[in-house]
């Protein structure tokens, strides 16, 4: 109220183009993100004690060996000259060789990258819906027997650490109770996961079970707000029959929160698969992490570490826009 | 000549049930008392009561190889849940495996929140330099796959468990600093507040005396969400290798060392899986029932300082 | 001539047997008449409002009583055709159009939504929607229709509103405040849409409000409500002129007057809430009229002079005449240095103006009045000299001393002199704190005083505020919005200081509240020589508490002067077409038509 004396001047639309700001500001963001997480991982990996040279060669490490090593590792050189052999390499498509099997780091992980990929895409796509449908209509039936029944069982299946719940649907399906799917994977390193699409149920079922609750939730909580919002009585008032209101007035309000969450889920699942390939030995980067790490391969550690920061930038990108798209008052300046 | 005039005393939001909350704990009494409360309070309590009592009771030392005994031997009168891979005395383990998970679990909640506190409250009362440089550095450490860059801290290092501790709260301050940067940033255009800065007061009196006391609901939240988060990680951690270092007892390892064994002996896995699964349950549940008595809405407080932080942004 | 809306006996209560929120409210609406409905916050007003199109909000259910529109009962109907009958035969406009109207969707589908869910009530959708706009002074333009809410000013959006609820040509219209937020040239505007498009078309209207000078000048019949029942209800001219029900009296006797420097008469106490309204009259406890049948026999509604009053006492009353008290004079006028001394007074935020060259003085002891609408810069005057804004240039003296441009650049002793009360009393005082803390606080942060001394000063200016010491244990959500208010005045006092900055203090509480509140200031001021300025957007207000007055115009001063000058011979333009716009309630004595110009 004590702003200056400007009624507000209606605007035409598309005045200004906040989707383009926050792009660039995003990514402004993410590209310094990306120079630390670099740098610190290759300090990480170079600098700290724990040669690598060394870890290798174990106990076979002479002298002449490790020097031997440490010229292939480009670690006889100065830091900065190593840090900018391993960023060059990596824009020229030459992100260096594994320690442990000698192959080409891409060529070792690129399929990886792929089942992960899918493993992702299929949690997240079905979490997404299941969520979303789930919220909605525990929102419109909201303190029914559904509502109540559905939040008291996602309570408990959000509190629980998805190592847990790998392991429960094991038990449950594969080794205790029934022997219905496969609890490890045996493909063989190289393969894509499409070939055995049973391997994929176990892992993706883990993590949907994981991400559905926080979804329902915020899609839930959206939809109550609208429905019980000023513009919603007001249609009500109008004489607009109830399915109209649902669809028309309130989800589409509904969206905007629940479309930010869905973004960070799949964050949060770029994570959640170290843990769930590692249980069930599903080849992707996420168990490759935990391999590399457990033998030290440091080209690998370095690249899929990478990987998964870009991977996080971009999604926060994409999340925020598709936010702001879904937001006629913040994407349309007043 | 009614201009701009707002109806008269419209404060109140049209479903939200106030109560009283002014005696310290009225709120948490209340959160207790009600069915969700009560059933997190239970669990929880058992779970920690094990994990604290457990170490005392042990029938066996749980670092000893048993004499005589298999490895994965199923559940008998001399050891009641069995034998793990090491042939060692699953019940002894269990006891012994869980105090180090709440204590680095506290400690880390800990430091998240009061991190998270300070940087939030200060960067959206101090606003400007602060405010961007606080919330960038919040952005960038967001940014970070927490886990994984956690994973490649510890494999260098050595899973010191002090490291991981401090690892696990540092990852927590940014959200928490969201949430309470969101709740003071409404805070602080309060009329009460600036009343306050007419007294003369300096601004960190202002945040002790002012806001805070007005962020108790959202911290407390926080705090349980944190501290079922923290367990989380922490035993995933352990179950991944980055846990008390062998033969030392720790569920989350635990429950990875016996996998080979579930066809055998099922119970070394199932039994540290349960206790877990209900200590976060119980906390979980119980912040649930906390944050509907208090906040009175059935929106989580993350989700809703999401959309205010974007919405921040995008209104500069 | 058949009524187009009867209602009768309608009852409605929190849940199917709990305490009931409005009852047996029975009116009627000729077509082509507007009816006003008008009552202080719980009252219930709104609930009847929504009754009518057969809604209620959350927990409320509708119990008892008929709605006829044209014969047909509404609230007999099924679902569906309720359903159908909304938004076509009986139509809504709300209190806020800017949450009223859906942020996702545009206003022309908005519009357009209410003709499509109605098929058949217009033979064109594409041309009725161009009338109504054009009924409404909307442009039909398809890039207007595009806009989406949040691209559009508050009447603007307020108009589309209008159209959505005229589009079907409904038979009905229930008005809920609808120019609550509006400045008064815009609200001038609607009002007389309101009027001529009811008159033209014969539609029926009923118009809530709280403000009785809006609803004096458009309503031909005006129904008071207090605590969920009718207590009055006549022609306008008769009931405003000469009130008969106690609490009508109170109501008027509280409504300032742009004409007359009178003193306001408030109502101590609050109207209770649904539940605690007791067997008898609800009204009784707060009634100067009261006998002791009347808190156990609940009054039925009688006829008297014309119109229907619920109250046992109505013939007596009716016989005597409400007293009026005294015009009112200010303080002798002290000579000496001004209190308050304004010059040359700038400033912005960031880079947008907001004042320019603002000067103004407060005499010793006198009480200055900055009146403006909304975005006049008003409250940013109010902040500056208080020193919560900082960015301004100029010149501002206290007794002498000039100020530093922000609070925290300023002595404390400074800070103590100018005390500063804020517009809303639900979030000026800590709600975690008690009465006693805050009031402590203030003493701790500007005196050096024992605690003992500390706590005996809290108590006198309880005192002085009319508040009982057991006021000092309580907190914030423990009170109502008139004592809140209080506390806040109490907390500026208990540091005696010279002056006092009003910022606004009455804007968010009822008109009977806000006598009282301004009865307060005025005592106060003359016992403890105070100086003030006093914020507000009521030009009617001004008179009964300051002798001079600024009327700001987008951040400058468009005119100053003694109030009888500003307010009889107004002499910039702006302000006299403010005193036009301005719905000023009929006076007493005359018998003619209030004019809103």
């Amino acid at each position: 109220m004590a702003v200056a004396a400007v009624p507000t001047r209606p605007t035409a639309p598309g005045d200004a183009h906040p989707i383009a700001r926050l792009v660039r500001r995003r990514l402004g963001v993410g590209v310094v993100t990306l120079f630390l997480v670099s740098v610190v991982v290759f300090w990480a990996t170079e600098v700290l004690p724990g040669n690598a040279a060394y870890a290798i060669l174990g106990r076979n490490a002479t002298p002449a060996r490790v020097r031997a090593v440490e010229v292939v590792l480009h670690l006889n050189r100065g830091l900065f000259d190593q840090y900018w052999v391993w960023i060059s390499g990596l824009f020229t498509g030459n992100p260096g060789q594994s320690l442990v099997n000698g192959l080409p780091v891409w060529g070792y992980v690129e399929p990886k990258i792929i089942n992960s990929a899918v493993l992702v895409l299929v949690a997240g796509a079905i979490g997404a819906l299941v969520g979303m449908a789930l919220g909605a209509i525990a929102a419109v039936r909201k303190d029914g027997w559904f509502d109540h029944v559905t939040s008291v069982i996602l309570l408990a299946a959000t509190s629980l650490p998805e190592f847990v719940v790998a392991i429960g649907l094991i038990i449950l399906l594969s080794t205790v109770v029934w022997h219905v799917l496969p609890a490890v994977s045996l493909l063989a390193p190289g393969t894509y996961a499409w070939n055995q699409p049973e391997l994929l149920v176990l892992p993706a079922a883990t993590l949907v079970i994981v991400i559905v609750p926080y979804l329902m939730r915020m899609m839930r909580a959206a939809m109550i707000e609208a429905l019980e919002s000023d513009y919603v009585e007001m249609a009500r008032l109008k004489g607009v029959p109830e399915w109209r209101v649902v669809l028309v007035h309130a989800l589409p309000n509904a969206i905007a929160p629940t479309v930010q969450v869905i973004g960070l889920n799949f964050l949060y699942l770029a994570g959640g698969i170290v843990l769930v390939e590692y249980v069930f030995n599903y080849p992707g980067i996420g168990q490759a992490l935990v391999t590399a790490v457990d033998n030290r391969d440091i080209p690998v550690i370095q690249f899929i570490v990478l990987i998964l920061a870009a991977f996080y930038v971009v999604m926060n990108i994409i999340t925020d826009v598709i936010a702001l798209l879904a937001t006629p008052r913040r994407r349309i300046a007043r | 000549m009614i201009v701009n005039a707002p109806v008269a005393p419209a404060a109140q939001p049209r479903h939200v049930r106030r109560i009283r909350r002014h005696k310290r704990g009225a709120m948490l009494w209340s959160a207790a008392r009600t069915p969700r409360g009560m059933i997190g309070l239970v669990l929880a309590s058992l779970v920690v009561l094990v994990a604290v009592i457990g170490p005392f009771v042990t029938p066996y030392s749980p670092d000893a190889n048993a004499p005589l005994a298999l490895d994965f031997a199923k559940p008998s009168a001399q050891f009641l849940l069995g034998t793990d891979v090491e042939a060692r005395d699953v019940l002894s383990r269990v006891l012994d495996g869980g105090w180090v998970l709440l204590i680095m679990a506290a400690c880390a909640t800990a430091l998240g929140i009061v991190g998270g506190a300070a940087a939030g409250v200060s960067a959206a009362y101090l606003r400007g330099a602060s405010d961007g440089i606080i919330m960038r550095t919040v952005d960038v450490i967001l940014s970070f796959p927490q886990l994984v860059f956690a994973l490649l801290l510890l494999s260098l290092l050595g899973p010191r468990l002090w490291l991981i501790t401090i690892a696990v709260g540092v990852s927590h301050a940014p959200q928490v600093a969201r949430v309470l940067r969101a709740a003071t940033l409404d805070l602080s255009e309060r009329d009460f507040v600036k009343a306050a800065e007419l007294q003369g007061m300096r601004p960190a009196k202002v945040m002790w005396k002012e806001i805070l006391p007005n962020l108790v609901s959202p911290l407390m939240v926080e705090a349980g969400l944190r501290l079922t988060y923290s367990t989380v990680i922490i035993a995933g951690l352990a179950f991944l290798g980055f846990g008390p270092p062998p033969p030392a007892a720790s569920w989350g390892t635990m429950i990875n060392e016996n996998r080979e064994g579930l066809a055998l002996n099922p119970w070394a896995v199932i039994v540290p899986a349960l206790l877990i699964a209900l200590l976060t349950i119980g906390t979980n549940t119980f912040t649930d029932a906390f944050a509907r008595v208090a906040i009175g809405i059935d929106r989580q407080p993350e989700e809703a300082a999401l959309i205010e932080n974007l919405g921040q942004e995008l209104g500069k | 001539m058949k009524h187009r809306l009867e209602v009768t006996g309608l009852e409605v209560r929190m849940g199917r047997s709990g305490p009931d929120v409005v009852r047996d409210i029975s009116f009627a609406v000729p077509a082509g008449e507007v009816l006003g409905l008008v009552g202080e916050s719980g009252s219930g007003k709104t609930t009847v409002a929504l009754a009518l199109l057969g809604h209620t909000r959350r927990g409320l259910r509708i119990t008892a009583g008929q709605v006829l529109l044209d014969g047909t009962d509404l609230l007999a109907l099924n679902p569906r055709d309720l359903r159908a009958a909304r938004g076509a035969r009986v139509s809504y406009v709300p209190q806020d159009p800017s949450s009223a109207l859906n942020p996702t969707l545009r206003v022309g589908t908005q519009i357009r939504e209410v003709m499509r869910v109605h098929p058949g009530a217009v033979a064109s959708a594409g041309d009725r929607m161009a009338e109504v706009m054009r009924e409404v002074r909307l442009d039909p333009t398809p890039e207007m229709l595009r806009r989406y809410p949040h691209q559009l000013s508050g009447g603007q959006q307020q108009r589309i509103a209008l159209a959505m609820a005229f589009a079907c040509r409904p038979s009905l219209i229930v008005l809920d405040e609808p120019t609550t937020g509006l400045d008064v040239t815009t609200q001038r505007h609607v009002l007389d849409t309101v009027r001529s498009l009811c008159r033209s078309h014969g539609v029926a209207a009923v118009y809530v409000s709280h403000d009785l000078a809006v609803v004096s000048g458009l309503v031909s019949d005006v129904a008071v409500m207090y605590a969920g029942r009718v207590v009055e209800i006549g022609p306008v001219a008769r009931l405003f002129g000469e009130p008969v029900h106690p609490y009508t009296r109170g109501l008027i006797g509280a409504v300032p007057s742009p004409e007359r420097a009178e003193a306001l008469t408030g109502i101590d106490g609050q109207q209770p809430r649904p539940g605690r309204r007791g067997a008898g009259c609800s009204f009784a406890a707060r009634c100067g009229y009261a006998i002791a049948d009347c808190t156990t026999i609940a009054p039925e509604q009688v006829t008297v002079a014309g119109r229907s009053v619920r109250c046992l006492r109505a013939q007596d009353i009716q016989a005597t005449h409400p007293q009026r008290l005294p015009a009112v004079t200010g303080p002798p006028a002290v000579a000496g240095t001004p209190t308050l001394s304004v010059r040359g007074v700038t400033a912005s935020y960031g880079s947008t103006p907001a004042l320019s060259g603002i000067s103004l003085e407060v005499p010793p002891r006198g009480c200055v009045a900055v009146v403006g609408e909304s975005g006049s810069g008003k409250t940013t005057f109010a902040r500056c000299v208080a020193g919560l804004h900082s960015n301004w240039t100029g010149e501002i003296t206290l007794q002498g001393t000039r100020l530093a441009h922000g609070a925290r650049q300023r002595d404390k002793d400074v800070l103590r002199r100018v005390q500063y009360i804020f517009q809303n009393p639900y979030t000026s005082l800590n709600p975690r704190k008690t009465v006693g803390q805050i009031i402590d606080q203030q003493l701790k942060q500007f005196t050096g005083l024992s605690r003992r001394d500390r706590s005996a000063r809290a108590v006198g200016v309880l005192e002085d505020v009319s508040l009982g010491p057991d006021f000092l244990s309580r907190y914030p959500d423990q009170l109502s919005g008139g004592e809140r208010q209080r506390v806040a005045i109490a907390r500026a006092l208990v540091v005696q200081p010279e002056l006092l900055i009003c910022d606004e203090v009455t804007s968010s509480l009822d008109v009977s509240v806000q006598a009282i509140i301004v009865g307060l200031l005025r005592r106060i001021q003359a016992e403890r020589h105070l100086a003030m300025i006093f914020i507000t957007h009521n030009l009617a207000l001004v008179r009964s508490i300051a002798q001079s007055a600024v009327v700001l115009h987008q951040g400058t001063v468009a005119e100053s002067g003694p109030v009888e000058q500003i307010l009889e011979h107004p002499a910039n333009p702006y302000t006299q077409r403010l005193m036009e716009d301005v719905p000023k309630l009929r006076p007493p004595s005359s018998g003619a038509r209030a004019s809103t110009g």
